[in-house]
């Protein structure tokens, strides 16, 4: 088990490097200079900065520099375009990201879990058909779509729902929502195709022939291995949400960190750019890991540190 | 009265094809503490049978559509679902033929063989997993508490059949429904079982329904037997009974089809050779004895004598000191590779025109070994000698024309041919490929006739693998095989996944292939009756090793090694 | 004695049509997406300009004239849409086929080479998996776009090209590559598995038996078997391209005037959605239908021609 985390981190690792090779490259590619576009930056401070990372020096000089910095002090450079460190831009919208990420996660699961589960158990009736049409609708209209009707039909009709804005507890209920629509309309199709391979299964007949009602064999043994395949979902999905979303953001106004993403690749602010896609890589590969550690808790034959036979 | 009485039962499947009667009027039954046989080919009924009985079969397709089932005087059919859960795995129970994937591979062994005495009665956790451990160690799992809490894929084959068995009878059913549960294990694996079934019958008085498609393990364990035939109950009565004296031409043609250690004929019966099928065109099925079964019987027999090639016959094939070892396991992170060896140490020798038995339980690398007599597994180490030339470390292009020279057919025929070429395709490619044949017109000819020697016909030429059956299917692997016009074929199992009678057919096939054309076999196989039958001499392997090695006359009646013995021990007979 | 007495077998592909004719989702989706092509791609071309402005006519409600009025700058909005509705195809379509070729000859060549070399191509791929796609493709949307309009102006001096065409071209073409370039890596894992599946199997053994060389075993026994689960991938795969342009364009960062697409519609009609909602819905109507048929066209595949739903 130790072995396994151990060995995952280190590959974490490699495609941290890989990903921020990428980025560096890309960014360097980028039409324009950094700190030409800047308004609030004095020329000293710019002076400053350009010596502080090396940006006079050679390319491959550059490509050290960096990643030395946040291993050495946490230093994740300064937004050019935004004149503020990386850090304190993270630090503040990445908790925004969160607390919507989660309440997505959280329309996510307790919706497309249960309508998979409906879904797959009266297969091929209309119940399964209509679900799984609605469910079609959630991944083929895009958030840009829902978001604006949902700010039309709903929070223009009922007290205490605004249009846009992030303050107050009830703010984050429409932008969740939106954001975790298309990963509950994703989530019922996998619950309902894993929950069908595995109700096709023999052990699910010898399940019956133990006399077992039939919501006795769905719960106990046929749930665990259907929720595998969203379990493998999860783990990206989420670390999508919580990283944000600068559709959902711009649409309700929220501070969350997917704005800053889009403004640094728009601004060619090249800090910003590769501190936000390596702490977002590094969300993933985490992630990643909890999804896997998850599955091996499910599935005893994947379990980690035990051989197959 | 007795406990199970199945009276005229009908089940039938439809599907937008039409509609099949898998159970077709049907009367059988079960007494207290009584073991009998369901005998009968794929597709002969048997499963949906006892899936009928407990309301198991998914509804639609299949329909119950007549008839009635007593059990202990309580009517089952068309039974209230909650009544009959109530009934399914704590008076009647199941067990199933692939204890793999009819365990949970999810769940604790120990969880699922208490969940129906949790399910059923009324008591604690605590009794009813002590209650499970109990019957664990009852059908012989050792150290049962500690590898209660193991996971199916933990255990082997054998272990997994004897948890399926405590877990159906653990809440000490009247009735068990074992659906062909020693199918997919080894001889001595299945001989361990079977006793265990006996023993458990003796001491709990269960009464079991043993459906299988094997005689042999019939005529072993049960004390009444129901033959089955496309859907219908053609004989039934005790073992010795119908062994003895059968009356109906299926079971006569069946009980003479199937090869066993006495076997005296050099060309198999068939059920054909017994039983005519008429069918009318409404679709009903008229089956009658053939009048002139007595002389086709007697023709056969007074050809038995004949023996094919002469013992002097030239070598053609050496094998020296065989070794194939794999690693298994390890990758990046993974645990240190280890060393698989699966071949040991081999040593054979093949004589031009006749037949070599491998013989072996799963596992003890037969299939490796003639994989790597073909060179298509790289031996580790040792040598194969072909005709006098060492196949060892010849590159690609050095081996190809030994390929035409020694080909192979496999055990799974719907695995065998590639399901996107049309049968023409599959059989000119190899032509094309060695050039053999001048032009396109002579390839295609010679295409037909060897179609026609394997008994298919020209009008099956562009049709797709997956529009044959099972046994024509392999006919096709075969025909393939003699594209190259080979001398020397290596069967690997391949009639061990058929029914009796197709597999009789196929052996015969290449009886007369080996007579009319002088080919040499490599005949791989766990069946020993099979071996005995088509072997002139049989080798034994067992861990990667050959443990013994004779003319199968001398082997099967003398066998000096003690493994030897105990596999030939272990297959079930059916003299009487 | 010749094969002209054999009758024709019915192979796996006329097998699965017919399946496929009887599910009546997927024949409906197939014939709606049909329907959307042929109105981006033929009717398209006899509608009115779709860059056409009228300042004096905005936001005019459906007429004979302009069958679903006009936008914010008085352009007729059914002509923009069947002409944003070929981009949005297009690249789905595209930067399929981008992805379809390199995926199979990857994910082909890592099954059958095994070993090593197997070990190292996955590895590859599951880095690169790890990485956020939208991440890197806008960022590389960003490089690239700067990239076009020098390749537009360097094309249209030197060649002589029309200037709007060459503009056109240019400013979709990265989109092929950035989404096509990321797209593959999915389907080099279904493909690679199915082979090394497919490698173990009874008749791949037999070719080797036959004494075929790799090549010809790859060609003609391995990967037309992979066909199967490749086309359904491909076809679940479109609308997600579509998707990722819509969105990518609605950031800002995809499509550019002259060209539009359906997501340049959608993120203009949401500026006036309170006072025009047509603006809004007409687009996202028709966006939605087109990923809807292939999204059921796909499951309708996946069913006729029996691929398990597994990822890998």
């Amino acid at each position: 088990m130790f072995r396994f985390i151990l060995g995952r981190l280190l590959q974490g690792l490699l495609v941290l490097l890989a990903l921020y090779t990428i980025t560096f490259f890309l960014a360097k590619a980028m039409p324009g200079e950094p700190f030409t576009t800047e308004k609030n930056v004095s020329e000293t401070t710019k002076q400053y900065l350009r010596k502080l990372y090396g940006l006079e020096k050679p390319l491959w000089q550059q490509y050290i520099i960096y990643p030395s910095k946040i291993i050495s002090a946490g230093d994740f450079g300064v937004s050019t375009s935004k004149g503020r460190p990386v850090n304190d831009i993270i630090s503040q919208s990445f908790p925004v990201s969160l607390v919507l990420g989660l309440g997505a996660l959280t329309f996510a699961i307790g919706i497309g879990v249960p309508i998979g589960i409906i879904s797959a158990v009266r297969r091929n009736s209309w119940v399964d058909w209509s679900l799984m049409a609605v469910a079609m609708v959630g991944i083929c209209v895009p958030a840009f779509t829902v978001g604006p009707l949902l700010q039309i039909l709903v929070a223009a009709n009922i007290p205490g729902l605004k249009v846009a804005g992030w303050g107050s507890p009830l703010d984050f209920l429409l932008p969740a929502f939106t954001l975790g629509l298309v990963s509950a309309a994703y989530l019922a199709r996998l619950t309902r195709g894993g929950l069908l391979e595995i109700l096709s299964q023999d052990f699910i007949r010898t399940a019956h022939s133990k006399g077992l009602s039939p919501t006795r064999v769905i719960l106990k043994h046929a749930l665990r291995g259907g929720l595998l395949p969203s379990v493998a979902y999860l783990g990206p999905a989420f670390a999508a949400m919580i990283s944000g979303s600068f559709i959902v953001e711009t649409i309700f106004q929220v501070p969350g960190m997917g704005q800053h993403f889009v403004n640094a690749a728009i601004a060619r602010d090249e800090f910003l750019l590769m501190g936000v896609a390596l702490f977002f890589g590094f969300l993933i590969i985490l992630m990643n890991l909890a999804s896997d550690i998850l599955t091996g808790l499910l599935d005893p034959r994947v379990r980690i540190g035990k051989e197959a036979s | 009265m007795p406990l199970l009485d199945v009276q005229n039962l009908k089940t039938y499947f439809h599907t937008r094809a039409g509609t099949t009667r898998a159970v077709d009027d049907i009367s059988f039954s079960l007494e207290k503490g009584e073991i009998v046989g369901v005998v009968g080919e794929s597709g002969s009924g048997k499963s949906v049978t006892c899936h009928s009985i407990l309301g198991l079969l998914p509804q639609p397709p299949a329909r119950v559509e007549g008839g009635s089932v007593t059990f202990d005087g309580d009517e089952l059919i068309g039974l209230d679902p909650l009544l009959l859960r109530a009934v399914r795995g704590r008076r009647i129970s199941m067990i199933f033929q692939d204890p793999m994937s009819c365990l949970n591979p999810y769940l604790r062994i120990l969880d699922q063989v208490a969940e129906p005495i949790l399910v059923h009665e009324d008591v604690s956790r605590e009794e009813a997993e002590s209650r499970a451990l109990e019957m664990l160690k009852k059908v012989g799992i050792r150290d049962a508490e500690k590898r209660a809490n193991s996971f199916p894929h933990e255990f082997s084959g054998g272990m997994r059949q004897r948890a399926m068995i405590a877990m159906a009878l653990v809440t000490k059913p009247d009735v068990l429904f074992a659906d062909e549960p020693t199918t997919a294990l080894d001889v001595t694996v299945q001989a361990r079982i079977l006793q265990i079934l006996r023993d458990l019958r003796d001491e709990l008085g269960v009464a079991v329904l043993f459906i299988t498609h094997d005689l042999g393990v019939v005529a072993e364990v049960a004390d009444r037997v129901v033959v089955m035939y496309r859907g219908k109950v053609v004989e039934q009565g005790t073992v010795r009974e119908l062994f003895k004296n059968p009356s109906h031409p299926y079971v006569k043609g069946l009980l003479a089809c199937r090869p066993s250690f006495e076997t005296k004929y050099h060309i198999l019966p068939t059920v054909e050779d017994f039983l005519e099928t008429k069918t009318a065109s409404d679709g009903s099925v008229t089956l009658r004895e053939r009048s002139d079964a007595a002389q086709r019987l007697e023709k056969l027999e007074s050809d038995g004598d004949l023996e094919g090639a002469s013992d002097s016959s030239a070598l053609l094939l050496e094998v020296k000191d065989l070794k194939v070892h794999f690693r298994s396991g390890g990758g990046f992170w993974g645990k240190p590779r280890e060393v698989v060896k699966a071949v040991d140490g081999v040593s054979l020798n093949i004589h031009k025109g006749r037949t070599l038995g491998l013989v072996g339980e799963s596992g003890c690398g037969k299939t490796t070994t003639g994989r790597a007599i073909l060179q298509l597994i790289c031996p580790t180490s040792g040598n194969v000698t072909y005709g006098g030339v060492s196949l060892s470390g010849l590159a690609a292009e050095e081996i190809r024309p030994f390929r035409k020279r020694m080909q192979i057919i496999f055990q799974d025929p719907y695995a065998s041919l590639n399901p996107r070429m049309t049968i023409e395709q599959a059989l000119l490619e190899p032509m094309n490929f060695h050039n053999i044949g001048s032009g396109r017109e002579d390839r295609r000819a010679r295409v037909v006739s060897l179609l026609e020697e394997v008994g298919l016909s020209s009008s099956h030429l562009r049709r797709y693998p997956h529009e044959f059956s099972g046994g024509q299917r392999q006919r096709l692997c075969v025909a393939r095989a003699l594209t190259v016009e080979p001398e020397f074929i290596v069967c690997d199992e391949c009639v061990s996944a058929m029914d009796v009678s197709v597999q009789a057919q196929v052996l015969n096939l290449l009886r007369e292939l080996q007579d009319r054309r002088g080919l040499t076999y490599l005949f791989i196989s766990h069946d020993l009756s099979v071996v005995k039958f088509v072997s002139d001499e049989v080798a034994v392997m067992q861990a990667g090793r050959i443990v013994e090695q004779n003319d199968a006359e001398q082997l099967y009646r003398n066998p000096v090694n003690d493994y030897t013995r105990q596999l030939l021990d272990a297959v079930p007979q059916s003299d009487f | 004695m010749s094969a002209k007495n054999a009758q024709a077998g019915s192979s796996l592909w006329r097998d699965a049509w017919l399946r496929m004719g009887r599910n009546k989702a997927a024949m409906a989706s197939l014939a709606v997406f049909t329907l959307m092509v042929f109105l981006c791609f033929v009717l398209a071309w006899f509608c009115k300009d779709p860059n056409a402005v009228t300042l004096t006519n905005k936001f005019a409600p459906p007429s004979g004239d302009h069958w679903m009025g006009t936008d914010a700058l008085g352009r007729d909005l059914f002509s923009r849409i069947l002409y944003g509705g070929q981009i949005s195809i297009l690249v789905g379509l595209v930067a399929t086929a981008v992805s379809v070729c390199i995926g199979v000859s990857y994910g082909a060549l890592s099954g059958f080479a095994g070993g090593r070399i197997d070990a190292t191509m996955m590895r590859v791929v599951d880095t690169l998996l790890s990485i956020p796609f939208l991440v890197v493709v806008i960022v590389l949307q960003a490089v690239l776009s700067d990239w076009s309009s020098d390749t537009s102006s360097w094309i249209v001096t030197h060649w002589k090209w029309d200037k709007t065409f060459t503009d056109r071209l240019t400013n979709i073409v990265p989109l092929f590559f950035a989404l096509g370039l990321f797209g593959w890596l999915t389907l080099a894992r279904i493909v690679r598995a199915q082979v090394m599946s497919l490698k173990e199997r009874e008749f791949v053994e037999a070719a080797r038996a036959l004494g075929y060389n790799r090549f010809r075993i790859l060609v003609r026994h391995i990967i037309p078997n992979t066909l199967g689960p490749t086309v359904v991938y491909a076809t679940l795969t479109v609308p997600g391209f579509i998707m990722y342009e819509a969105t990518l364009s609605y950031l800002g960062l995809g499509v550019e005037a002259p060209n539009s697409s359906w997501g340049i519609l959608i993120k203009e009609g949401a500026n006036f959605m309170e006072t025009h909602p047509g603006l809004l819905l007409i687009p996202g109507i028709f966006f939605s239908l087109t990923l809807f048929s292939l999204n059921f066209l796909g499951d309708g595949l996946r069913d006729a021609l029996d691929v398990k739903a597994s990822k890998d």
